[in-house]
């Protein structure tokens, strides 16, 4: 997030766009309630009638996939309407000027055809941002998630850069993180691209740097993304090592994923859980899970906090870190010596020019959100306050693109993917607390009634969905909280794999998958076979 | 704050005190040292001035004045704690005790359930003068296995109501009827799940007499040993609260909200408040394992095979297909040394950048 959690019940005008944020980010969503209460407007750009979209002003019901017109659209009547903060593109930004003359030809009309919302509704939404003092952007992966995820990312800092909403209280351009530590995760440098800290692989200085402290050349070249590298097993990449990611269920295209895996002369799992993934490895190591383990994470707003053990692990699972340094010993490696999870930070502190202000002791009490460049640094709760780290904040002269995958005659229905409440992700963990099951035991298809009538479905009543990677057959719901055309389910339930039919192509740059638009085709099925899936090669029914 | 050039100032028990425009006189108390009773008060929430506890004396009114409601005003006299402010206090105690089933619970009901407790041995309240009939309807026909709703302890405070409408936004409880005949409820008087109720448990936390009750908690309070707390972050989304776990020996027996927590501030969610057990799931691999060359099949296996196993079988596609031909893939949910480790597990290891983290899917 460019801004602090703390700065969500301050905004004049929020402005929530793929993201159901009171299921997958409740107490966040707690904050823009406040602002409500105090009088804050909300537009909400989701498909389906979310949370969030029952409170707010504006609710925009985009098509899946269709973001980029609906925000050249705005963009236009932002600018139409001389809502620009004058000021701010004259003093912070680039392109400026190209950039309205690019989005007068994108009226709320042209983009009603493509994104389905109505004009009217494009026009209010507009004007209450683009009128704002302090306007806020929060998104979630219902916006990085299509073939278009960076164009659908950097319209919205088009329309905050137009309207001068970053840098200060209430305002920013402000991502959700789903996971404890996928910040995290990105910031130590598991990345093919960055080395810790997000400096690039393909600057000779960094290269030179890290030559220097891991007493070895590392390759000039970008590595391949996850996804490629999946796209290559068997061919190029022979080993893999998964650390705490169930692969299999969570990542598109479940049947190619599958074969991807079991394709490798080896795979090394780091799991708490014999997960499904775990289940084809060559081995399996067992780590240490929340509450046995101390480290550190870095939350959505960049805030750098201590994770401590409560209690010891089972048997003799190990932290990750002891794993990773001990298999690296016993690969013949020199300096893979670390003793605790102290010393890997601050090695990691010490790499870092955001967290060179950091140590293990300093971040005792969860104060600092990066980047803390030197030890007598206060942090940096919101970015971007008096420039842009790069300079000049640019325009990008975006066009609208489909999704890799549209609906057909054959496909004529938009399945999109997500998150409910009660259950994380694949219920490793919440399938294995007490209770939790009482609240949602089983994934249910959010059909809107119309469509249920139309397909001929019953309320209760089980469907096949499917498209050419496979098929699903799922219990139905009857619900307006779909939009007509458009379905919904989770991948929370191993009887409902969804992510077999996933998988409709990556954005370009990210090679994120395209989760969240997918065409399937619906149709009524009798009482469960065995509420079992199906795929075209592997048939792997028994799950 | 300034006011005219000058300080604001009031005089608290005696003594020349400056406060800050807004600030409500249980605020300036407080902020001087003072300990001042109080049942319906949680800082986190607008004040409500129904407990009748943190009462003081001004100067000029013709009674006593709820401190928690009084907004500071400059020159005004306070008396936090007269003989006669401390005998109404006693008698208002007695009265709220008396109403009730229980007046001592088990700590595991949440964060606040020991405050009426501590507030009647203050006072040395647990007189049973006004024995009597007692109010409230306890719900243990809620079936909901996070909730406890034991009315008959309920003081109507109205704190779960409150939180769960100006914290959480939900709107999931409120009150029928009036006077001694309050009822906390939910919409049609049904169970919290066929209501508005997220089962964030933030009604539990700040109930000041176990009238409502951490269920999960209270499964483990008969688990010996004493109760430890160890602050650290909810493994869940990524907003990052804090929560207090609570531990007794080797098991974890219940969550806390950090009132305190930067992100969260007190706030938390149903999974961070309730699905922890999977820490001590029969599930949990608690040994490596190796698949068998001969039956195909994962077996338990030491460390040290393990470790050689991998190690031996990483070597030999390397020594195949070179050191590119190997991929690591780190975790959003593992801590930042488990991710710094895979990275240099790769990079000083291998020289290659064939790394990335599960942020992609």
């Amino acid at each position: 997030m460019s801004n602090p959690l703390a700065d969500m019940d301050k905004p004049d005008v929020i402005f929530c766009i793929g993201t159901n944020m009171t299921e997958c980010h409740p107490v966040a969503a707690t904050r823009l309630k406040r602002a409500l209460a105090r009088g804050a407007k909300m537009i909400v750009a989701d498909p389906r009638r979310i949370g969030l979209a029952e409170i707010a002003d504006v609710h925009l019901p985009l098509r899946v996939g269709s973001d980029v017109s609906l925000l050249l659209a705005m963009a236009h009547v932002i600018a139409r309407e001389g809502l620009m903060d004058q000021a701010f593109i004259g003093e912070r930004t680039a392109h400026g000027e190209d950039f309205m003359e690019h989005v007068a030809q994108y009226t709320p009309e042209w983009a009603a055809e493509i994104c389905e919302c109505d004009p009217a509704d494009i026009e209010k939404a507009a004007l209450l941002y683009g009128g704002a003092d302090r306007g806020a952007i929060y998104y979630t992966v219902g916006v990085t998630e299509h073939i278009c995820g960076v164009d659908n990312v950097q319209s919205l800092c088009n329309l905050a850069l137009m309207t001068g909403n970053l840098g200060r209280e209430g305002t920013g351009v402000n991502p959700m993180r789903g996971q404890n530590n996928i910040q995290g995760a990105g910031d130590a440098g598991a990345l093919p691209n960055n080395y810790p800290g997000f400096q690039t692989v393909t600057d000779p200085a960094h290269q030179e740097k890290f030559h220097k402290a891991y007493g070895r050349k590392v390759d000039l070249e970008t590595g391949m993304t996850k996804v490629t590298a999946l796209d290559l097993c068997g061919d190029g990449i022979h080993a893999m090592i998964i650390d705490g990611e169930n692969t299999l269920v969570t990542d598109p295209d479940r049947h190619h994923c599958e074969h991807a895996l079991k394709s490798l002369d080896c795979l090394v799992v780091i799991d708490i859980f014999m997960t499904e993934t775990a289940k084809v490895a060559d081995v399996v190591f067992p780590a240490t899970a929340w509450a046995e383990t101390d480290g550190v994470c870095t939350n959505t707003e960049r805030r750098v906090q201590r994770l401590r053990a409560a209690v010891p692990p089972p048997g003799e699972a190990k932290p990750d870190w002891w794993i990773l340094s001990q298999l690296a010993r016993r690969m013949g490696w020199q300096g893979f010596d670390f003793g605790s999870a102290k010393e890997v930070f601050n090695e990691l502190c010490a790499l870092s020019p955001l967290y060179n202000g950091l140590d293990w002791d300093r971040i005792d009490r969860g104060e600092y959100q990066w980047p803390v460049p030197t030890h007598d640094h206060p942090g940096t709760p919101r970015l971007h306050e008096e420039r842009f780290e790069n300079g000049r904040g640019i325009f990008k002269m975006l066009e609208y693109r489909d999704p890799e995958e549209t609906i057909s005659d054959e496909y004529p229905m938009w399945l999109t993917t997500g998150r409910r409440l009660p259950q994380y992700h694949t219920r490793t963990q919440t399938g294995r607390s007490d209770g939790i099951d009482y609240l949602l035991s089983e994934e249910t298809l959010e059909v809107h009634p119309e469509d249920i009538v139309r397909l001929g479905l019953k309320d209760g009543g089980y469907a096949e969905l499917s498209n050419p990677r496979g098929c699903v057959y799922v219990k139905v719901r009857a619900t307006s909280k779909s939009p007509k055309g458009t379905v919904f389910a989770s991948f929370a339930f191993e009887d409902v794999p969804v992510n077999v039919l996933t998988g409709g192509g990556y954005d370009p740059v990210t090679q994120t998958a395209a989760l969240k638009a997918c065409p399937v085709a619906l149709k009524p099925v009798g009482p469960p076979p065995a509420l079992t899936q199906t795929g075209p090669e592997t048939g792997f029914a028994a799950l | 704050m300034r006011h005219n050039g000058a300080a604001l100032t009031l005089t608290l028990d005696g003594e020349k005190v400056a406060f800050t425009r807004g600030e409500t006189l249980y605020e300036v108390a407080e902020r001087h040292g003072r300990d001042i009773p109080t049942l319906c008060y949680d800082p986190r929430l607008e004040p409500f001035g129904g407990c009748r506890l943190c009462v003081v004396e001004l100067e000029g009114a013709r009674n006593p004045v709820a401190s928690c409601t009084m907004r500071a005003e400059p020159g005004m006299v306070v008396r936090t704690r007269t003989a006669s402010i401390e005998v109404q206090r006693r008698i208002l105690m007695e009265m709220v005790a008396s109403e009730n089933r229980d007046t001592d619970v088990d700590p595991m009901h949440g964060y606040a359930s020991q405050e009426m407790a501590e507030l009647l041995d203050r006072y040395d309240a647990r007189t049973g003068r006004f024995a009597g009939a007692t109010s409230g309807r306890s719900r243990p026909d809620d079936d909901n296995p996070f909730i406890m709703r034991d009315y008959e302890n309920c003081i109507s405070c109205y704190r779960c109501v409150r939180v769960c409408a100006e914290q959480e936004g939900d709107y999931a409880i409120s009150v029928m009827n009036r006077g001694f005949h309050t009822q906390i409820t939910t919409e049609f008087g049904g169970h919290l799940k066929d209501s508005a109720c997220t089962f964030c448990g933030q009604c539990i936390q700040t109930c000041p007499t176990g009238a409502l009750g951490d269920l999960k908690a209270l499964a483990n309070k008969d688990v010996p040993g004493e109760t430890e707390t160890t602050r650290t972050v909810c493994p869940y989304c990524g907003v990052g609260c804090s929560v207090d776990v609570m531990t007794r020996g080797e098991k974890i027996v219940g969550v806390l909200p950090a009132m305190d927590g930067p992100a969260n501030e007190g706030a938390l969610c149903v999974k961070g408040q309730f699905a922890f057990d999977f820490v001590h799931h029969p599930d949990r691999l608690s040994t490596p394992f190796v698949r068998d060359d001969e039956s195909g099949e994962l077996r338990p296996a030491s460390w040290d095979e393990a470790l050689d196993f991998a190690a031996g079988k990483l070597r030999k596609v390397v020594k195949d297909h070179g050191r590119r031909a190997v991929y690591g893939i780190a975790s959003g949910r593992a801590p930042h040394e488990a991710a710094y480790m895979m990275q240099r597990f790769i990079r000083a290891g291998l020289g290659t950048n064939h790394i990335d983290n599960c942020s992609r899917a």
